[in-house]
């Protein structure tokens, strides 16, 4: 174990000690190669703008060479491990993706990260636009807010404990010790094993994400609220609008942007949901997502990479069209200056 | 927002309440196996935690001793003694002789068992038992009774998990992790963002934008590649490919996306004015940032270090993929998911290791919250 602190610490010294060394070093260099001071004016402009030409690419190098390794290479090398077989060395055309649409666990996944899109960004944004809204009016808001926030520091394997223990199942009769299930029986009802309860255990899972992620959906809104100008609330009270006409006839729409970022992030995250699948049913009971399918397959009889590699291009593909409305976004707002 | 909408004294209460109500669900969770890590393990199971501040009640069972320790006295045959023995005196409420009807007698009373048979057992567990009839062999009179115990709390099961279950080995293990994964991208990112804020050069726009779109791209995407390459060069350098080295670079690597774009927006965002004084006054690119970019941007590096520190802490994907699951390598997210399997119900280990899972990004995110909820601001909200 000593040897392994010493080790991280090594890293982190050469690490940056490595960074360090490499900007500044390729930065001198340049500068060796192309002088620009102490040489003559027209040789001096002429280095200056070679400089202009190297140094960018100095910089984000480092960068470009990891985003390549890590992300641009695997995409393309996944594409293409989907049309391999499970070891990843004979063609096999579309076989995948034809076991993949006959296989009733892939399509249990399926139907099962659906009705997830459909339940969590959803109750997340409403849950937080609400929660938003409320903590303005009050004087312990902050600390309100910091408490519905805490979640998300809390990982996801962590959340899964919190909450199975409080779906916790004993007999009847017998004392309950998850909170749910007393409360279920102190109030005369019949204690459930909810996590084995088909179709519904998918929703006892998801109120684990909707309880971490229900924070975030809370700090952006609530952001985004404040900065609704104050005058059209209240020309909207002059005119006599209501409390709700005024949440969803003034509130709501000057916040739509931002509520379409919330809901996509949030949808993102849902497809690539897969600790709290893993922990707290293991894709059991039919309550199986794409995300923990995927796992499943890299490790399953050895691993198959073909089948593994199928549904991870099956989860980009659900995300593709949000990327394009990410890049065209931003492409407008630097088109803007 | 100083609007107030609806002023009247019913609709203000509500919303304290509405609010309260929305706290309470969102901590309570939480709040339940931060108790339970410290009650009494055999109390976790006896009652819910939300009891754990009463005494606990728990219907046990014992045996009355063999028929040879009977006595005989004034022409009856007597058995007596405490039914806890040596353990420590806990209060019984009733007792009863049969599975079905454990508590039929209330304590102190004594109980007809049929035959001339009598039974008292009091709330201190000392037992009388006497016949007309001898006792007869070797096994005693089973008896079950309900006990109170005054709640009890300990700081055992922590001695337990940290020490014995393997939680303290792992907690290293994920500080081993995260420390390196979260400085490195720093630097590789703030260079990469200062020239896509602030320099020219050709494919820049295009840079941005393959940049916004890995932000989205799933981890899903990269998990085979990277296997079959960490298996490939282990292999060709005749070392292991699960290594702490390989688990740092992947994290960096998908981690720098987010870096690099949330540190170019605020990068970018500096004014220009500082940058073309200094220009003039004939600083370099990388001068004007070491300079001046670099302690300008303190607070959006900060923000950055707390979401990779928690992501990275938090993450159980990348950790099962790329380390192994012996004791020198499993992180912490990974064991508490082992000891799901292993240590099912055992609430006392569960809750306990998963507080200890939680305890470091609650005490970041709380010392660090104003950080952490610009960084969310400044990379979501642009991110649109």
């Amino acid at each position: 174990m000593a040897a392994q602190i010493f080790s991280a610490i090594f890293v982190i010294i050469v690490g940056v000690g490595g960074c360090v060394a490499y900007f500044w070093g390729a930065n001198k260099l340049v500068d060796l190669i192309f002088p620009s001071r102490g040489v003559a004016g027209a040789a001096a402009i002429d280095n200056l703008r070679r400089q202009g030409l190297v140094r960018p690419w100095l910089f984000v190098g480092p960068a470009m060479i990891i985003l390549t390794i890590y992300l641009i290479y695997p995409v393309v090398e996944t594409l293409r491990l989907s049309f391999l077989d499970r070891g990843g060395i004979n063609f096999v055309g579309l076989a995948n993706y034809e076991w993949a649409f006959g296989d009733r666990e892939f399509r249990n996944s399926i139907l099962n990260n659906i009705v997830w899109l459909a339940v969590v960004p959803a109750a997340c944004t409403f849950l937080g636009l609400i929660i938003a809204v409320l903590t303005d009016k009050i004087w312990w808001g902050t600390v309100a807010k910091s408490l519905i926030f805490l979640p998300l520091a809390i990982s996801f394997v962590g959340a899964s404990v919190i909450w199975k223990f409080i779906y916790e199942y004993r007999g009847e009769g017998q004392t309950q010790i998850g909170l749910l299930n007393a409360i279920i029986q102190h109030f005369g009802g019949q204690p459930q094993v909810w996590i084995s309860l088909p179709f519904w255990n998918n929703f006892f899972l998801m109120v684990i994400l909707i309880w971490i992620q229900t924070g975030f959906a809370m700090v952006i809104l609530s952001s985004a609220l404040r900065g609704i100008p104050e005058e059209t609330l209240e020309a909207a009270v002059i005119d006599g609008a209501n409390p709700f006409q005024i949440f969803w006839k003034i509130m709501v729409p000057q916040i739509w942007g931002t509520i379409a970022v919330v809901w996509t992030t949030i949808t993102i995250l849902v497809l690539k949901v897969f600790d709290i699948v893993l922990t707290m049913t293991n894709g059991q009971w039919n309550s199986q997502v794409l995300a923990n399918l995927m796992f499943d397959w890299m490790f399953r009889g050895g691993g198959d990479f073909g089948r593994g590699a199928t549904i991870a291009i099956i989860i980009m593909i659900a995300v593709i069209p949000i990327m394009v409305w990410n890049i065209r976004q931003a492409n407008k707002e630097t088109g803007g200056h | 927002m100083a609007v107030a909408t609806g002023n009247s004294f019913a609709s203000r209460f509500g919303v304290h309440i509405a609010v309260l109500i929305f706290v309470a669900i969102w901590t309570i969770p939480t709040l339940g196996i931060l108790v339970s890590s410290l009650r009494d393990k055999d109390q976790i199971i006896a009652s819910g935690w939300w009891n754990s501040f009463s005494s606990s009640t728990q219907t046990e069972a014992g045996r009355l001793p063999a028929a040879s320790m009977q006595v005989e006295k004034d022409g009856k045959f007597v058995l007596q003694g405490n039914i806890f023995g040596n353990s420590p005196v806990r209060n019984i409420s009733a007792f009863g002789v049969k599975s079905a009807a454990p508590t039929q007698y209330p304590a102190g009373t004594s109980a007809d068992l049929g035959d001339g048979v009598t039974l008292q057992l009091n709330a201190d567990g000392s037992f009388i038992m006497q016949s007309p009839k001898a006792f007869e062999g070797d096994r005693g009179q089973r008896v079950y009774y309900a006990s109170s115990a005054p709640p009890k709390f300990t700081t055992d099961n922590y001695k337990t998990v940290l020490f014995s279950e393997g939680i303290g080995r792992s907690f290293m293990n994920s500080l081993t992790v995260t420390i390196p994964a979260t400085v490195i991208p720093i630097l590789i990112a703030a260079f990469a963002a200062y020239a896509l804020a602030w320099m020219r050069f050709p494919g820049r726009a295009l840079l941005i934008a393959v940049i916004i779109g890995l932000l989205v791209v799933p981890l899903q995407m990269s998990l085979i590649p990277l296997l079959k390459l960490y298996n490939g060069v282990g292999a060709f350098f005749g070392m292991p490919s699960k290594t702490y080295l390989g688990i740092w670079l992947a994290h960096t690597g998908f981690g720098l996306p987010f870096a690099i774009y949330l540190l170019r927006s605020y990068i970018a965002g500096l004014p220009r004015e500082i940058m073309e004084s200094a220009r003039i006054d004939g600083a370099s690119d990388f001068e004007i940032f070491v300079k001046i970019v670099l302690p300008l941007s303190f607070p959006v590096l900060a923000s950055f270090a707390i979401f990779q520190f928690l992501w990275v802490w938090n993450d159980l994907l990348v950790a099962m993929v790329f380390l192994g699951t012996e004791a020198d390598q499993i992180v912490l997210t990974a064991k508490l998911n082992a000891l799901l399997g292993s240590r099912g119900g055992d609430w006392e280990i569960l809750t306990t290791s998963a507080f200890v899972t939680i305890i470091v990004p609650l005490i970041v995110f709380f010392s660090l919250q104003r950080y952490f909820v610009r960084g969310l601001l400044a990379g979501s909200v642009k991110g649109g």
